[in-house]
């Protein structure tokens, strides 16, 4: 201990003081307040960056769901769309069949009404002919029965004779 | 490494036998010298007595002793034989009676008397000492010159040392701030320091002192640390200097931490000292002087840690150096000095970042304890306020 107090220089104590207070003073205005400064603005610059890199990745991550969101309801759209028109289609096409089934009903029931009515016609036509004919039939055969006396008078005979039996 | 260090006291101790309290001359004077500490040229030749092996040992003991005191020249290396020293001269700045200034080749290395407007200066151990024209040094039983000492203010190599290392400081960051305004990304060089100021902040500051008031005490722990650490370097370098192990210096380093520490402090740390909170009265009166002592001892333990790694550190290096010199067998001694120097340096080199670190560290601790908010305080006042009330009745 005695050494060490009898080592003791007072003088190099006091350049020491004064190098050391002038050393801070100059090493804080010229290096270390430049040099914090820039590593802060730098530690600040590199924070913000990763900050905004997030917020624009977070942003890509929106945009990209609201396209899909975007593109899914199209889609459903689409399918909804697709399937009204195939459900009208159907519609249509039943509802043609329907249409058609009545309409080809209420033709045959014309049809049948008017072959009814053409042959009723033509039954009444043909009676028409055939009294006409077998009356042209009855006056010829008359007229050959009718022209030597005998036939006359056995004819005559008879048609008594049927009118006394009955 | 303590135990060196001690050993090298006793040696040192050993090695100066005049106990008388004489009046010796000038060629006492120089025999003195020839035993004391001091690697000189005539070393050994009036001490018949000692055998070559005990004088190499002494002569190293010397060195040693020489190498972690302050010195008012810059020597690179001496040539025994010649008694020539190689290196450069430094400016004496003597405060006696007016301003004196002169080199301290005047003084010869400590073999001449200096001679300035007609007061003579002499080197003795390393320190100046007021002396007549015949260069008169009386010495007490322990062998202490009890000549008047000068007030000296010398630029000695320690204080140059510190100087170019501020000067390196400077220029490093200085060129690292303008580094910023090129790009926001410093090159070369500075990508090397940049991450030692950041970890500095992450790991020291921002830790110890809390985010919201770290930035006020940044400029002093960066200058202290990088201070600290390139002196550290510098001193296991063949340069020779020893700044960091000298105790005028962490002593000054210390102070500073204390000043800052105490200046910095706010209300809650005062009353901590002053009047414990939450101890009964008459522990609150003998917790106080125990606090005040507390403050004191903490940059104690501060510049005794890193008086003490750095110095344990150079004495071990330069015994270890020192062994290819006193031992006999140089074949056997090299690979083995060698091989051992190499590993304690490179846990020096270790040591060298430690120190810095840790005398930092505790820089900042000692801080945030003086800055900090008492958080459990709060939780009291906020949680428990009947019984902070009834505390007070």
């Amino acid at each position: 201990m005695e050494k060490l107090i009898n080592d003791f220089s007072f003088g190099l104590f006091f350049w020491q003081a004064i190098i050391l207070l002038v050393l801070i003073f100059l090493m804080v205005k010229f290096a270390w307040k430049p040099i914090m400064e820039s590593i802060s603005a730098r530690e600040d610059g590199i924070r913000d960056a990763i900050a905004s890199a997030e917020t624009a990745k977070k942003e890509m991550m929106n945009l990209k769901a609201d396209n899909q969101r975007l593109l899914d309801e199209a889609r459903a759209e689409r399918d909804t769309m697709l399937k009204e028109a195939r459900e009208i289609k159907e519609k249509m096409i039943a509802d043609a069949k329907s249409e058609a089934q009545v309409q080809g009903a209420k033709m045959i029931e014309q049809a049948k009404a008017t072959i009814e009515s053409e042959k009723n016609a033509a039954l009444a036509e043909l009676k028409n002919q055939v009294s006409g004919l077998s009356v042209q039939i009855a006056e010829k055969l008359l007229k050959g029965e009718l022209s030597d006396k005998s036939s006359q008078t056995a004819l005559v005979e008879r048609m008594l004779e049927e009118v006394k039996l009955n | 490494m303590l135990a060196a260090f001690v050993g090298l006291i006793s040696s040192v101790a050993m090695a100066n036998p005049t106990t008388d309290s004489t009046q010796v001359k000038t060629e006492t004077a120089h025999e003195v010298q020839a035993t004391a500490p001091t690697a000189h040229a005539e070393v050994g030749h009036e001490e018949k007595a000692l055998t070559p092996e005990e004088e190499k040992r002494t002569k190293v003991d010397a060195f040693i002793d020489h190498h972690l005191q302050d010195s008012h020249d810059f020597v690179f290396f001496s040539d025994e034989k010649e008694g020539a020293h190689y290196g450069f001269s430094l400016p004496v700045i003597l405060l006696d009676g007016g301003l004196k200034v002169f080199s301290s080749s005047k003084l010869h290395h400590g073999e001449a008397v200096a001679e300035v407007d007609g007061n003579y200066y002499k080197l003795f151990h390393g320190k100046i000492y007021k002396t007549d024209a015949a260069g008169t040094i009386n010495l007490d039983e322990h062998h202490h010159a009890t000549n008047a000492m000068p007030l000296d203010f010398s630029i000695t190599k320690n204080v140059l040392s510190l100087l170019v290392v501020s000067a390196m400081l400077l220029f490093m960051f200085t060129s690292l701030a303008k580094s910023y305004k090129k790009g926001p990304v410093p090159t070369g060089f500075g990508r090397v320091l940049e991450p030692l100021i950041i970890f500095i902040r992450d790991e020291i500051a921002i830790p110890n002192i809390g985010e919201k008031k770290y930035r006020k005490f940044m400029g002093y722990l960066l200058t202290v640390f990088f201070l600290i650490w390139l002196l550290n370097l510098l001193g296991m370098t063949p340069l020779g200097i020893n700044v960091t192990g000298n105790i005028a210096v962490t002593v000054c380093l210390a102070i500073f931490t204390y000043i800052i520490t105490q200046f910095s402090a706010n209300k809650d740390y005062w009353g901590h000292i002053f009047w414990m909170p939450g101890v009964p009265v008459p522990m609150k009166i003998i917790l106080a002087p125990i606090e005040i002592l507390g403050t004191l001892t903490k940059p104690f333990a501060l510049l005794i840690r890193l008086f003490a790694n750095i110095t344990a550190g150079h004495v071990v290096i330069m015994s270890l150096i020192a062994m290819i010199f006193v031992g006999k067998n140089l074949v056997a001694d090299l690979p083995i000095s060698f091989g051992l120097t190499l590993f304690i340096s490179l846990i020096e080199l270790l040591v060298a970042f430690l120190q810095a670190f840790i005398f930092t560290m505790m820089s900042s601790l000692f801080i945030g304890m003086a800055v900090q908010d008492h958080h459990h305080d709060e939780h009291e006042h906020h949680d428990g306020h009947d019984f902070t009330d009834n505390s007070i009745v």
